[in-house]
């Protein structure tokens, strides 16, 4: 494994009373792209917002580039280099697309340049001027992904960006991912779409009641697709 | 015979309609102001009043104390206010973000009667005058207009103005339109949203009392200025809809107008005619006349 970007230790969380996460523990290196498989409730969006500070009850250990993540407000470890693109997408409705792409402020050097997001999403330059909420799902989604290239943040967060789309705007997504990481970006993915997320992977992390359990790596992917789909309930 | 009249009629309406620009204003100045404060902070301010009270005090205390003349207190005084507006939001509204809007305006209320209790009992509340700035008079043809109150409505249009273009068109404001969706998300994006809130109520606060200065001229500066005013700037937020800039600027100056001209047409409904357009808006357009239902 290359460097180690993000490594993540006994990570708990709780919303509100619930305890959500029980102590995560996993690894990512530099320039990886990871994904987290399991069924809903398992506690992947969680994890993922527990790294971005989202969720502010937590415990453990988040080390970014080396560095403790954990009690930071999420403004401070976005400025670190770590972006988040939500399940929801979280497109604003006041902001038309060119300002939506424009919101998250650089927070380091190396991002990719406005043109260069129009050029890896056509659809979104075509329609720059229109509502950010008037774009169809698949180009929300674009959207949402395109809007964290810019900040030259080096870690991306992506929940499901496929849930709900179209298999050729799937597709679409699918080759975007992997334009991503040969660009260097390192990717933590979280899908219930194991054949996508197969697709790009390097390594599949398995969760299960808020607790990691299993990795499987893409050369053991194949071969132990009937205990991914035994975890997946499929 | 008759044509005279009418042009007589048509003369006042007109001459009453300008006049009551300049009531609008401030209308249109304050409920901007509160437009933004409730967008942001999904607090309805009820020191609103109060602040831009503060704001003509502290141009009157400073040209009484100090001898600092009306052009440099139209800057610092709404500085000052603005301030005072941080440290409130700093040490207590921030403090009930999460609780119901019954709180924020208890809290907001409370407020307001406790400074205008403590200017009330220091100053009283007959008013002091405050020179104007500005002296002499216009000719506008059908009437004669003091040439500050014609500065004051060119002043207000500027100051909306350029508060809606810096919300709607700039980067800072569209931190704030984003803000106001889903601040949890703009924070993860690594802005500091709480300093967001903090420094939009410091800006919505010392826009109340940049309109308190604007004012102390033309009104006496009294500790109840902004009592009596806030009732009518509530309406009009309600008639413009909850949260919108633009509503706020065109009901403020609309209002300001159809309040003057009722004062020749119908002179006993002058006070009351806001709150009639209020409950007609409300029965036709819920959400007010700009309003978004979310």
């Amino acid at each position: 494994m290359a460097e180690t970007l993000l490594k993540v230790n006994d990570l708990q969380a709780w919303y509100g009373e619930s305890h959500i996460l029980h102590g995560v523990d996993f690894e990512i290196g530099r320039g990886e792209l990871v994904t987290l498989l399991g069924r809903n409730g398992a506690g992947k969006t969680t994890t993922l917002k527990a790294i971005m500070g989202i969720v502010t009850a937590r415990t453990g250990s988040v080390e970014f580039d080396g560095r403790e993540t954990v009690g930071q407000p999420s403004n401070a470890i976005a400025r670190q280099g770590i972006a988040y693109c939500p399940e929801e997408r979280g497109i604003f409705a006041s902001l038309n697309v060119e300002e939506n792409l424009l919101l998250p402020p650089q927070v380091r050097q190396g991002g990719m340049s406005l043109d260069e997001i129009y050029r890896l999403f056509p659809n979104l330059a075509e329609r720059r001027r229109s509502q950010g909420t008037k774009l169809s799902g698949g180009e929300q989604q674009m959207l949402a992904i395109g809007r964290i290239l810019r900040t030259g943040a080096n870690l991306l967060l992506l929940d499901e960006p496929t849930e709900g789309l179209a298999p050729v705007i799937v597709q679409r997504i699918g080759e975007v991912i992997r334009t991503l990481k040969s660009r260097g970006f390192t990717i933590l993915l979280v899908e219930q779409n194991f054949h996508f997320a197969a697709t790009v992977a390097d390594r599949h992390y398995v969760m299960e009641n808020g607790r990691m359990v299993d990795t499987v790596s893409a050369a053991e992917a194949r071969a132990s697709l009937d205990k991914l789909q035994a975890y997946l309930g499929v | 015979m008759f044509d005279g009249d009418l042009a007589d009629l048509l003369q006042k309406i007109a001459a009453q309609g300008t006049l009551g620009l300049i009531n609008g204003a401030f209308y249109a100045m304050l409920s901007m102001g509160l437009a933004v404060i409730f967008g942001m902070l999904n607090v309805i301010n009820f020191t609103h009043g109060a602040q831009y009270m503060m704001g003509a005090f502290a141009a009157w205390l400073m040209l009484t104390w100090l001898n600092i003349p009306f052009w440099a207190a139209l800057v610092l005084a709404p500085v000052v206010v603005g301030l005072f507006g941080v440290v409130i939001e700093k040490l207590m509204l921030k403090r009930i973000y999460h609780l119901d809007h019954l709180y924020g305006f208890l809290l907001t209320f409370g407020l307001a009667l406790v400074i205008q209790g403590l200017f009330q009992f220091q100053w009283g509340s007959s008013g002091a005058p405050y020179p104007a700035p500005i002296t002499g008079g216009t000719n506008l043809g059908y009437m004669y207009i003091p040439t500050y109150r014609g500065f004051v409505v060119i002043a207000a249009l500027v100051i909306c103005l350029a508060t809606w273009y810096g919300i709607e068109r700039t980067r800072l404001g569209a931190y704030l339109r984003a803000a106001t969706e889903n601040p949890t998300l703009v924070r993860a994006f690594g802005i500091n949203v709480p300093r967001l809130i903090t420094l939009t109520y410091g800006l919505g606060v010392g826009l109340a009392a940049l309109a308190g200065v604007l004012a102390a001229p033309i009104y006496q500066v009294s500790s109840l200025m902004g009592a009596n005013l806030v009732l009518i700037v509530f309406a009009v937020v309600v008639i413009g809809g909850m949260g919108s800039i633009m509503g706020s600027i065109v009901t403020g100056f609309g209002l300001g107008m159809i309040e003057g001209m009722t004062k020749v047409l119908y002179p006993p409904a002058s006070n009351t005619v806001i709150f009639v357009v209020m409950a007609i808006v409300l029965l036709v357009k819920p959400a007010g006349l700009f309003g978004q239902t979310r």
